[in-house]
């Protein structure tokens, strides 16, 4: 079974991230593999463990994305490719999507699509889901649990109340919730197998699109109202008299 | 604003999920400010009883579509029975809760109907005839001001960013029926059952959190039964810990959180985990015991009204954003505190 995985790159979940001078900022954070994606590689290398196949990672971004493929790579994934063209800078959910189906349809022969769940920098979560419908697929999202027996997905999806569980016959788009299990460290070799692979590069002319429209613009990005907490610090002789006051203090705040 | 205001309700089994009547909020909020009718549909088995729930919140038209082929949630015969009445209202917003099915939907619809989505909104302003839509970022750590140039605009709003309306019994209607679809041979996904989770209170509709970290395994008083290893006992302690925070929120109706720490050390499932890889709440109590507060953990509470923090080191970075703090034993202090909300709320 061929399956791509989607992923993109984003600052490090740990970063500082502030506006500046009107640019966002993340310091001298790295840039990484967005951790949900991770789980996405995780889900698609198992299901190649089971069904056979080439896992090919793909990621919209510049230059520097590169190093999220490698990661990708890495933890085992077949083969890399970036897509990048400036004419995506400000590209919106609905246009990387677009984008993303052209790429799936020139990988060519391929049956599962996975995603992560969202991406921890714009936190949309609606990429897979807008790629899915594109494609004409079938959208299991927030998979807990996949298998694959006689050539039809049997998954478990992960709502507010309980998991679901769905069965349907390829092709279809998955995005993996972090359920699935952790994700495996790059191996040894997988990292220098990665560091020696020709990742190539297709702009839009080589996925034969113009430019897709964008809809949603972001006029602002800004730092969030300080919070002004005066901190008060609860002391007591005794562990009775802490909780004496400090109930007396929640309950003043009337929160209950 | 030209055009209505469709607001679709997400429920499970007829139940449905607080944050759909937050939804109606914020619809109620932007037909005040940018003028424009309400009108609400509910999909699945059960959505009569819920439509005709609906008009007690000043909405002016309700649709249910209880055909069989939507009895149980599938994303593509959902969305094109959204798409079908927002295309016979001319809807110039649509509304959802940021649920897993109002998400899923809202991308869906966008693609439809060639509009724009904005997930999980916190705010909403009408300016120029054009919604102006704030969404926290970097799990809140930036805002950003959205705004969709295409009609529909295809919102989600957070769980507890926006006000149930007030209800006025008197006012009622009468929903109207509408068809599916996708027939049934067109839908390629089939639901095979369900299993239910038991976590209790679910985090996102939370009024109150009580959340443990790593720090739960650390009681040095307990000793675990014998021949088990060494992480075997780390596991026991913290759940012998987390048990003695379940109590306290049992008393208070509270939901368990735990830090991405607790959960990769195997203490407690995953959805527990608040933070930038797990739930972003913003509860009106949050307690926090034995949680240092990364970054990642703070950011996915930090909106929460009342922040409350129990650690024994004072320099926990989650002292920072708490209202109260506590430096001491959580195994001495949670128990105590557990004793002292019996006796003041007469429990």
């Amino acid at each position: 079974m061929n399956i791509v995985v989607c992923v993109k790159q984003v600052p490090d979940s740990a970063a500082k991230v502030v506006v500046e001078g009107g640019r966002v900022s993340w310091g001298d954070a790295p840039l990484v593999l967005n951790p949900w994606d991770e789980y996405a590689v995780e889900a698609a290398l198992l299901l190649q463990e089971a069904a056979g196949g080439d896992v090919t990672v793909l990621s919209v971004g510049g230059e520097s994305a590169k190093e999220a493929l490698k990661t990708a790579l890495a933890m085992g994934c077949s083969q890399a490719i970036l897509i990048s063209d400036p004419a995506l800078d400000a590209a919106d959910s609905q246009a990387i999507a677009r984008v993303l189906c052209a790429a799936i349809k020139k990988v060519g022969g391929v049956e599962a699509a996975f995603f992560g769940r969202q991406a921890i920098d714009g936190d949309m979560g609606v990429t897979g889901v807008q790629t899915a419908h594109l494609l004409g697929w079938p959208m299991l999202g927030l998979a807990a649990r996949v298998e694959f027996e006689n050539g039809k997905l049997r998954v478990e999806r992960s709502f507010e109340e309980g998991r679901q569980i769905v069965e349907c016959q390829l092709p279809a788009a998955l995005s993996i919730s972090k359920d699935i299990g952790e994700p495996r460290y790059p191996s040894f070799m997988g990292i220098r197998k990665a560091s020696r692979a020709e990742i190539p590069t297709w702009d839009l002319a080589a996925l034969g699109i113009e430019a897709p429209v964008s809809v949603v613009r972001w006029p602002e990005v800004f730092n969030p109202p300080v919070r002004e907490v005066k901190t008060e610090m609860i002391e007591g002789g005794s562990p009775q008299e802490i909780a004496e006051k400090l109930v007396a203090k929640i309950l003043e705040e009337k929160v209950l | 604003m030209n055009g209505k205001i469709l607001v679709i309700i997400d429920h499970f089994k007829g139940e449905a999920l607080p944050a759909s009547w937050e939804a109606v909020g914020a619809a109620s909020e932007l037909a005040r400010s940018g003028g424009g009718q309400i009108a609400v549909l509910v999909l699945g088995a059960e959505s009569k009883p819920l439509a005709e729930q609906v008009f007690q919140f000043g909405v002016q038209e309700a649709y249910y579509c209880d055909d069989p082929t939507l009895t149980d949630y599938r994303p593509s015969p959902y969305a094109a029975v959204v798409a079908s009445v927002a295309r016979k209202l001319s809807a110039a917003v649509l509304l959802f809760p940021t649920t897993v099915r109002g998400r899923e939907l809202a991308a869906l619809s966008a693609v439809e109907l060639g509009g724009g989505v904005m997930p999980d909104v916190t705010e909403l302003e009408v300016s120029d005839g054009k919604i102006l839509a704030t969404r926290p970022v970097y799990a809140g750590k930036l805002l950003a001001r959205v705004v969709c140039e295409a009609t529909p605009a295809v919102i989600t709003t957070r769980v507890r960013a926006f006000k149930k309306p007030a209800a006025d019994p008197a006012h009622g209607g009468e929903p109207v029926r509408v068809e599916a679809v996708i027939p049934e041979e067109d839908i390629r996904v089939k639901v095979a059952g369900y299993t239910r989770s038991e976590t209790g209170v679910s985090l996102s509709d939370a009024n109150v959190i009580i959340s443990g970290g790593r720090g739960v395994s650390n009681n040095p008083e307990l000793s675990p039964p014998a021949g088990m290893d060494e992480k075997q006992a780390e596991i026991w302690r913290a759940q012998q810990g987390f048990k003695m925070i379940g109590e306290l929120a049992a008393l208070l109706g509270a939901a368990v959180g735990a830090s991405r720490a607790a959960v990769d050390a195997g203490y407690i499932p995953y959805e527990h985990q608040v933070g930038q890889t797990g739930k972003i709440v913003s509860p009106d109590l949050y307690i926090a015991c034995g949680i240092s507060g990364a970054i990642q953990h703070l950011a996915g509470m930090r909106s929460s009204k009342v922040i409350v923090a129990i650690n024994k080191d004072p320099e926990a970075p989650i002292f920072k954003l708490a209202r109260f703090g506590v430096v001491g034993d959580i195994y001495k202090i949670v128990p105590a505190l557990t004793d002292e909300f019996h006796k003041r709320l007469g429990k």
